[in-house]
């Protein structure tokens, strides 16, 4: 079934990033396009590109945001409403951001861009073989997860949007959500021009999950490399991403696969979507179904298996959003939402090299062994 | 942490049993009338040495205890000068033994060691090859003079030889004299067998722990698989029985093997076949010294050998060939199991960031991987091979003390401490001499009943894991290795022991053994003798389990003990086959009963029992 697979559908060609495009496809990027599409595009088409199946979709790129921010006639005004603006004035901040945003938002894309969004959410839907397919509008900033450089969280994220319509107002929303109050004071703080600011938005197709969560190629517990931590709830990862329930964890040993630790908890809460309304929601989760196992063996393990093709891809630690699609198969329904170089450890480590004393001879580690010996309590 | 205190523990004397200190040295005792030693007994934390004897000692028995008693603690504190610990102490319980490591609490002392401990200790390392092939001619020598050793029966008159060769000495003298060497030989053996041990598993666990330190979430088991592979000779007896198995099929006498679960009939079967002697030619060659397995871990009078228990062996050699005959591979897959070792050791390897660290990496595994033949190979000599030919001269005393009517059964002798042994011996010979009857005829019968009874009482008494305060740290390297004395193992012991009622119990956790998991039938195996039980496909649940037990891993799908690390024998088998084990449980054998469903997790070391 080729429905939702990255790689499979139109086989688009490598852009070339010098025509300035102002949308392109998931496949037709890689990480080094950061510039173009930001960092979660760009990473979802790194990730397709080695072989990670991937929800398919598009991006704008930031030539279209800028043509946007153009047509609408804020960049230039920009400076203007900020002025005299500090970033510890909160009211003044707010004040400023809720006329940037209101003007963005208000602000329709240029009929050409606008048919051009249409048209690319239009093949999406083909692809999917859903009409007017459910997508994720997420921002895709170009400063962010770059490690070190973490704004992680400050702009937005919409799911199971649906139309053309709404998947525009979104996309709208995406772009003013660089001016939230806290997201100027940020720039103001860190002295970066707010005109050199540039966003992509991404429109991906939301996989139907029946379970997601987040991944880590190491263990962020203790920092350990040979495993792989895995956190999972029922629904859409939403909950676990944001912290609103305690996930079941899972611990997999990254050379053996087996599956070290399993902590299943009490999942009060899931995200899904309205079958009405065809809006995600949140709702309490049947009691019963609250203490199972959220994520079973085999998808721990194919999961797990992912998560060291993307480290390996990536050459480094990695951060990862993950769902188990409840249309599909067993087998071809696990899919990679995002992933993102692991910050905490690695920066770490990097501290810890510098301190670090010399290897020894076995005896004289022996020795300093016995000298510490085991804690027993 | 809280464990009871010991003196506590001991006042509640089992009725019946009073004045059982009698039946061990007196030093083993915990005391109340020396506020001096009762103190230091109080401050100390001794745990119930469950690996070694997961039943109470018999008088007699003790003599192993004592030996190593002596040993270990000679070589940490005397020999290679450990600096941080000193030997491990022994105290008895209602005959269950409790050790406790003790430490040198002077920082200026433990500094004085160091220089000290890096020289000896380190000629060791430095030469450890060289050093144990000179420990394996040591220890064959004394074995071979064990078995020379002759225990004298007592004669109405002395053989005519003793005058006309003018010796000077008769037989009573021989048997007094005889059986101080049959003891002092035994000490010697267990000199030989701490000479390496220690050192070999410093090297093991602070293997184990450095990668632990490097990989935090690894699996102790993952530790150990690294050095998994490697050719030692505890596997020798059951590769004897594969290879017997094979020869029978071979020479068409294989339904003969087969066709009882007695050996004596077995073999008068054979005799009668022209192939069948020529099988069991093969069989006696295997027997010596492969034979001298026992059938438990050696440490007690009870642990029969194969050759004593030979329907053991056969019944192994029988299983094995209605697995050739099913076409089943019933060889070890070494190859495989090399080639795994060598992948995870790789990937790990290559997970190690800093170059230092990978450095360390090879040197401790290369110095790990020296110390293991070691490690694992002195039980073949010294609890099996030694001890099994041990017992039986130890029975050739006991028939003299029985026909000079101090016991009524040779089996009587093991409730008699040796010394006490020693004394009977000189009544015996005395009266021989005199021409009189030993006083011991009147005293010891009695004796050895009421010794009975307690020894009974003592075996339906539960020991407790631990007793006395807790330390921060261990460093006695044999202690952390083989009781796996952790945080998690107490606290998982102590969290069954605050359970009543042991059936009601549904979920319980030991040491990861080996990875995998596996649901079944359970089968209690109290002993060996009860391997014979096990199913196909069944999973075997053994207070512990030893090399006389391989069979019984060609049949199962699985095992738990209640005692053992991640390098018992059991964990080490299975990652040898490959399937789950979970160790070191404390309770498994009484929690599990033969025919419940259970599941077993080897690579988390839970166990689940479908109730």
């Amino acid at each position: 079934m080729a429905t939702a697979s990255g790689t499979g559908g139109a086989a688009a060609p490598r852009l070339d990033p010098n025509a300035a495009p102002e949308l392109c496809w998931f496949e037709q990027v890689r990480r080094e396009d950061v510039a173009l599409v930001g960092g979660k595009c760009s990473s979802l088409g790194e990730l397709i590109s080695a072989g990670v199946r991937v929800p398919p979709g598009f991006a704008l790129t930031t030539h279209g945001y800028a043509r946007f921010m153009r047509d609408a006639g804020v960049s230039g005004e920009i400076p203007g409403m900020l002025a005299g603006v500090g970033d510890d004035d909160l009211e003044k901040l707010e004040a400023a951001s809720q006329a940037i945003r209101e003007k963005i938002e208000a602000h329709h894309f240029a009929w050409e861009l606008e048919d051009a969004i249409a048209e690319y959410y239009r093949k999406l839907s083909v692809r999917c073989m859903v009409p007017a397919v459910p997508v994720a509008v997420r921002s895709s900033a170009t400063a962010e997860d770059l490690p070190g450089a973490s704004f992680a969280g400050q702009q937005d994220t919409y799911l199971w949007i649906r139309g053309v319509d709404d998947v525009l107002h979104h996309a709208r929303r995406c772009i003013s959500s660089l001016f939230t109050a806290r997201a100027i004071a940020y720039r103001l703080r860190m002295g970066f021009p707010h005109e050199d600011v540039a966003l992509s938005v991404g429109f991906q197709k939301m996989a139907n999950s029946y379970t997601a969560g987040v991944m880590f190629t190491l263990n962020p517990g203790n920092g350990d490399r040979s495993v792989l931590a895995i956190d999972a709830n029922f629904g859409f990862g939403e909950s676990v991403v944001s912290g609103e329930v305690t996930p079941d964890h899972f611990l997999v040993n990254k050379i053996t696969l087996d599956i070290l630790e399993r902590t299943i908890c009490t999942k009060e809460i899931t995200y899904t979507v309205d079958a009405k309304t065809q809006k995600s929601v949140k709702i309490e989760t049947p009691f019963e179904r609250q203490n199972v196992q959220s994520l079973i063996d085999d998808e721990i393990v194919e999961l797990a298996r992912m998560g060291k093709v993307i480290e390996k891809h990536y050459g480094r630690h990695m951060d990862i959003e993950w769902a188990v699609d409840k249309d599909l198969p067993a087998g071809g329904n696990i899919f990679i939402l995002q992933a993102r170089p692991e910050t905490v450890w690695s920066e770490k480590k990097k501290a810890q090299n510098e301190t670090e004393a010399k290897a020894a001879s076995a005896m004289d580690f022996i020795l300093s062994s016995l000298l510490a010996g085991k804690k027993v309590s | 942490m809280k464990f009871p205190v010991p003196h506590d523990v001991k006042a509640a004397t089992i009725p019946g049993t009073e004045g059982w200190e009698r039946m061990y040295p007196y030093q083993y005792q915990f005391v109340t009338d020396d506020p001096v030693r009762n103190q230091y007994e109080k401050e100390m934390f001794w745990f119930y040495d469950g690996l070694h004897y997961p039943e109470p000692l018999y008088p007699f028995d003790t003599i192993w205890d004592e030996a190593w008693y002596l040993a270990l603690s000679q070589y940490n504190n005397r020999i290679f000068m450990v600096p941080p610990v000193r030997g491990v102490d022994h105290r008895m319980i209602n005959g269950y033994v409790y050790i406790s490591p003790v430490p040198v609490k002077n920082p200026e002392e433990i500094g004085s060691r160091v220089p000290h401990f890096m020289e000896r200790a380190g000629h060791y390392y430095k030469n450890w090859d060289a050093l144990e092939a000179k420990w394996k001619v040591k220890m064959e020598a004394t074995i071979r003079e064990l078995e020379k050793l002759e225990i004298p029966r007592l004669a109405d008159m002395e053989d005519i030889s003793v005058v006309t060769d003018a010796i000077g000495e008769s037989k009573g003298y021989h048997l007094l004299k005889n059986y101080d060497d049959l003891i002092n030989l035994g000490i010697k053996c267990w000199q030989y067998h701490f000479e390496f041990l220690n050192l070999g598993y410093a090297a093991y666990v602070f293997f184990l722990d450095f990668v632990q330190k490097l990989f935090p979430s690894i699996p102790a088991q993952r530790v150990t698989q690294m050095i998994s592979g490697i050719d030692v000779i505890m596997y020798q007896p059951d590769e004897e029985l594969k290879k017997l198995a094979k020869k029978a099929i071979e020479l068409g006498v294989d339904n003969a093997v087969c066709f009882s679960q007695e050996w004596t009939q077995v073999e008068e079967a054979l005799k009668k076949l022209p192939k069948g002697v020529e099988w069991l030619t093969s069989l006696n060659l295997s027997r010596e010294p492969w034979f001298n397995v026992s059938t438990g871990t050696g440490w007690f009078h009870h642990d029969r050998s194969w050759n004593d228990a030979m329907n053991i062996p056969l019944n192994g050699i029988q299983t094995y060939i209605q697995k050739v005959k099913a076409g089943v591979n019933i060889e070890r897959p070494m190859e495989q199991v090399r080639a795994e070792r060598d992948r995870i050791t790789a990937e790990y390897r290559g997970l190690i960031e800093k170059e230092e660290d990978r450095k360390q990496f090879d040197e401790l595994l290369g110095c790990a991987k020296t110390v293991f033949p070691y490690v694992e190979n002195h039980l073949f000599y010294v609890e099996h091979w030694f001890h099994s030919v041990f017992w039986n001269k130890m029975r050739e005393v006991a028939a003299i003390l029985v026909e000079h009517g101090i016991i009524k059964d040779v089996e009587d002798v093991w409730l008699l401490r040796r010394d006490e042994i020693k004394q009977a011996l000189w009544d015996v010979v005395t009266a021989w001499a005199t021409g009189v009857t030993p006083r011991g005829t009147q005293t010891w019968p009695k004796e050895v009943e009421w010794r009975k009874g307690v020894m009974q009482k003592f075996k339906e008494w539960n020991a407790p894991p631990a007793i006395g305060t807790a330390p921060e740290v261990i460093q006695e390297p044999f202690t952390i290795v083989l009781w796996g004395v952790t945080n998690a193992s107490l606290a998982d012991w102590a969290k069954v022991a605050e359970v009543k009622d042991l059936a009601s119990v549904k979920e319980f956790k030991g040491f990861a053994g080996s990875p995998g998991i596996a649901e079944g039938k359970a089968r209690v195996c109290k002993t060996v003798e009860d391997i014979r039980q096990l199913q196909e496909g069944e999973i075997l649940v053994a207070p512990t389990t030893s090399p006389s037990w391989a069979p019984a891993f060609a049949k199962i799908k699985a095992c738990v003990t209640d005692v053992g690390g991640v390098m018992s024998h059991a964990a080490i088998v299975c990652r040898e086959y490959g399937m789950p084990a979970v160790v070191g449980t404390g309770h498994a054998t009484k929690i599990i009963q033969t025919g419940m469903t259970i599941r077993v997790d080897g690579s988390s070391g839970a166990i689940t029992v479908a109730r």
